[in-house]
């Protein structure tokens, strides 16, 4: 039992990190422009797609996941100059339907590219086995997993708050028009820190790849709980991003594992088996409702 | 000089009640002529955009009359639509019993979820409705009883009294009678004190609120009466498709009414049927061109927030007048 605990803990731990590669763009998108980006997801999308096809191209699973991660940053920067910059200015509603209909176009693009049918990415061979911890076994990709997002996440914090660029970014987050003012290039910066967000997008997408299914959609899904997560976090703060990034990757693993079994120590079992994965599906939107009741600007506001 | 003002609105409502009638005559005789045609195919097509014309404006009330930008209509509209499939399944079929009981069911799901929603504002009541819709989502999908991924199917429409639902024409006009009597009802409440007050509010909240008005109580009673009227709604498109599906609940269905109301035009009262009808037949007309459809409607999608801002209707309106002045 213990050890199951502890796997679906590592899950959870893992799902989080790759959650917060991609509310780490979308949290700057949002609190810097005030801009709802709903074609986030789809850049996670080309960014899995890109690691699939160079994979396959090349036959190497890392070369396959540099050139997404360059590939979908260009790809950012250039819809970034090209159509979200026109919509800073314009209220929530028009932002809405203009990256809803990248969505539309992004979906398709890829389907004309390379098919209706999922695309195969498969993981480093080297990493296919399982490896020994602590005296059970657990996937070596898994693991990797967990290791590049957490050297991801602790070069983005290092970045964020030690260096000038990060400290840009913090400023434009919390008053943009104070920061324009004291001399900084808003609109430049900002474009770089989309590429950089659509970049960790990517890798997300080329990670992910491997242990889910790489298909048309598959960013629709994922961007919402990237939304979850900015919310809880609190929006435009990157501290806020991992928290709530972590605390949805791990209350939804472990929601789905353990509830279901949980439920059938004080339920009826037809009724625990039908309730059960009801409530783990849930579980991290009531979370969310819950945090936004009590806390109605997240848990780390950005603004002061 | 008064009166004359006056006199002018009169005739301008009059004008605009003489079009309002004419509009409805002219969808009323759509079934007979497209039969006429040997077209049969676009009558039940025709009923289908009415429904999402009615989805579509009970979400316009909210964001356009109420300005709440809300991203979870889907979930009453889905709602009313497993309302009425599920009393299907327990036999009661009848529509007199079962439409209203999948409205009210939606009011209720939108009393709550508004009750809670509307205590954020801005991106966080976005992101809430967001997620109240999402927990229905997966609530309606978890449960296996209710027919889980695939939907819970109908045997049949619902039967209403003496006409039967299941010839296109018929159930048409009952969709076309939802409609018609939905716009007359806003368009009161629009003209009434409420709306008045809901209006007032939607400029300047504090100062409704110094004013003394119960701005939480107007602004929830907004809420309820689109999220009532999304349930009808409901309840019609599971009648029209004989499926309450899954894909009725997800967030991008409530990004498709948004679409809509944006598209048509947001807070005007023919916003929701002018987005609904646009989109529709765009969809339509372009999937008979080519099978990528989708990134040509995302196209054309990003030309109206570039070039019609304030909406398809307003543009339209802008065009004629112009060339009118000239």
């Amino acid at each position: 039992m213990t050890q199951l605990i502890l796997e679906q803990a590592m899950n959870g731990l893992q799902f989080g990190l790759m959650l917060f590669l991609l509310a780490a763009g979308l949290t700057l998108v949002f609190g810097i422009m005030d801009m709802i980006n709903l074609a986030h997801g789809s850049l996670y999308m080309v960014g899995a797609y890109l690691a699939a096809a160079a994979a396959a191209a090349s036959g190497s699973f890392v070369v396959g996941a540099l050139a997404a991660v360059a590939g979908t940053a260009l790809v950012g920067a250039l819809l970034e100059v090209a159509v979200l910059r026109r919509l800073y200015a314009r209220d929530h509603l028009a932002q809405v339907l203009a990256t809803f209909a990248l969505i539309l176009v992004a979906n398709e693009a890829v389907r004309m590219l390379w098919g209706d049918q999922p695309m195969q990415l498969n993981a480093p061979e080297a990493l296919a086995g399982p490896v020994e911890i602590g005296g059970f076994a657990y996937p070596a990709y898994r693991l990797l997993i967990i290791a590049v997002g957490a050297v991801v996440a602790l070069a983005l914090y290092v970045v964020v708050t030690k260096t000038r660029v990060g400290m840009w970014v913090r400023a434009g987050a919390s008053n943009r028009e104070m920061t324009e003012a004291l001399g900084v290039n808003v609109k430049r910066l900002f474009t770089l820190v989309f590429a950089f967000g659509a970049g960790l997008c990517a890798l997300a997408g080329a990670m992910l790849g491997p242990l889910l299914a790489v298909q048309v959609g598959m960013g629709e899904s994922i961007l919402i709980l990237a939304f979850v997560v900015i919310v809880i976090g609190g929006i435009g703060s990157i501290r806020g991003a991992l928290v709530g990034s972590l605390l949805v990757g791990v209350v939804d693993t472990l929601g789905r594992a353990l509830l279901p079994w949980l439920l059938r120590e004080f339920l009826p079992a037809e009724v625990a088996s039908n309730l059960g994965p009801a409530l783990a599906a849930i579980l991290i939107y009531l979370l969310m409702a819950a945090i936004l009741f009590w806390k109605p600007a997240g848990l780390f506001p950005a603004r002061g | 000089m008064a009166a004359s003002e006056k006199s002018a609105l009169y005739r301008q409502s009059a004008r605009r009640r003489a079009l309002a009638v004419v509009a409805l005559l002219v969808l009323a005789a759509l079934p007979p002529l497209l039969q006429a045609l040997g077209q049969d195919f676009y009558v039940s097509f025709a009923a289908r955009i009415l429904i999402f014309a009615l989805a579509a404006t009970s979400l316009n009330f909210i964001v356009g009359f109420g300005g709440m930008v809300a991203f979870g209509h889907a979930a009453f509209f889905g709602a009313g639509a497993y309302a009425v499939a599920i009393l299907a399944e327990r036999g009661v079929v009848s529509a007199f019993v079962a439409w209203p009981a999948a409205a009210a069911l939606a009011g209720l799901l939108s009393l709550a979820v508004g009750a809670v929603s509307l205590r954020t504002r801005g991106v966080y009541f976005i992101m809430i409705t967001l997620a109240f819709a999402q927990m229905i989502y997966y609530l309606f999908v978890s449960l296996q009883a209710w027919g889980g991924d695939d939907g819970l199917p109908l045997m049949a429409r619902s039967s209403f009294g003496p006409l039967d639902l299941g010839d296109d024409a018929a159930f048409y006009w009952v969709a076309l009678a939802c409609l018609a009597g939905a716009l007359f009802l806003l368009d009161r409440v629009a003209h009434a004190r409420f709306g008045r007050v809901l209006q007032a509010i939607r400029e300047n909240e504090s100062r409704m609120e110094a004013l003394g008005y119960p701005v939480a109580a107007y602004k929830l009673a907004c809420f309820v009466i689109g999220g009532t009227l999304a349930g009808l709604a409901g309840a019609l498109i599971a009648n029209h498709g004989l499926l309450a599906s899954p894909n009725l609940l997800h967030w991008t269905q409530s990004g498709t009414l948004l679409v809509m109301v944006i598209v048509g035009g947001v807070g005007a009262l023919y916003g929701g049927f002018a987005g609904a009808l646009t989109l529709l037949l765009l969809e339509e007309i372009l999937a008979g061109f080519t099978v990528h459809w989708h990134m040509a409607l995302g196209l054309l999608l990003l030309v109206v927030v570039f070039r019609a801002p304030r909406g398809v209707a307003a543009w339209l309106h802008g065009l004629f007048s112009r060339r009118g002045a000239k």
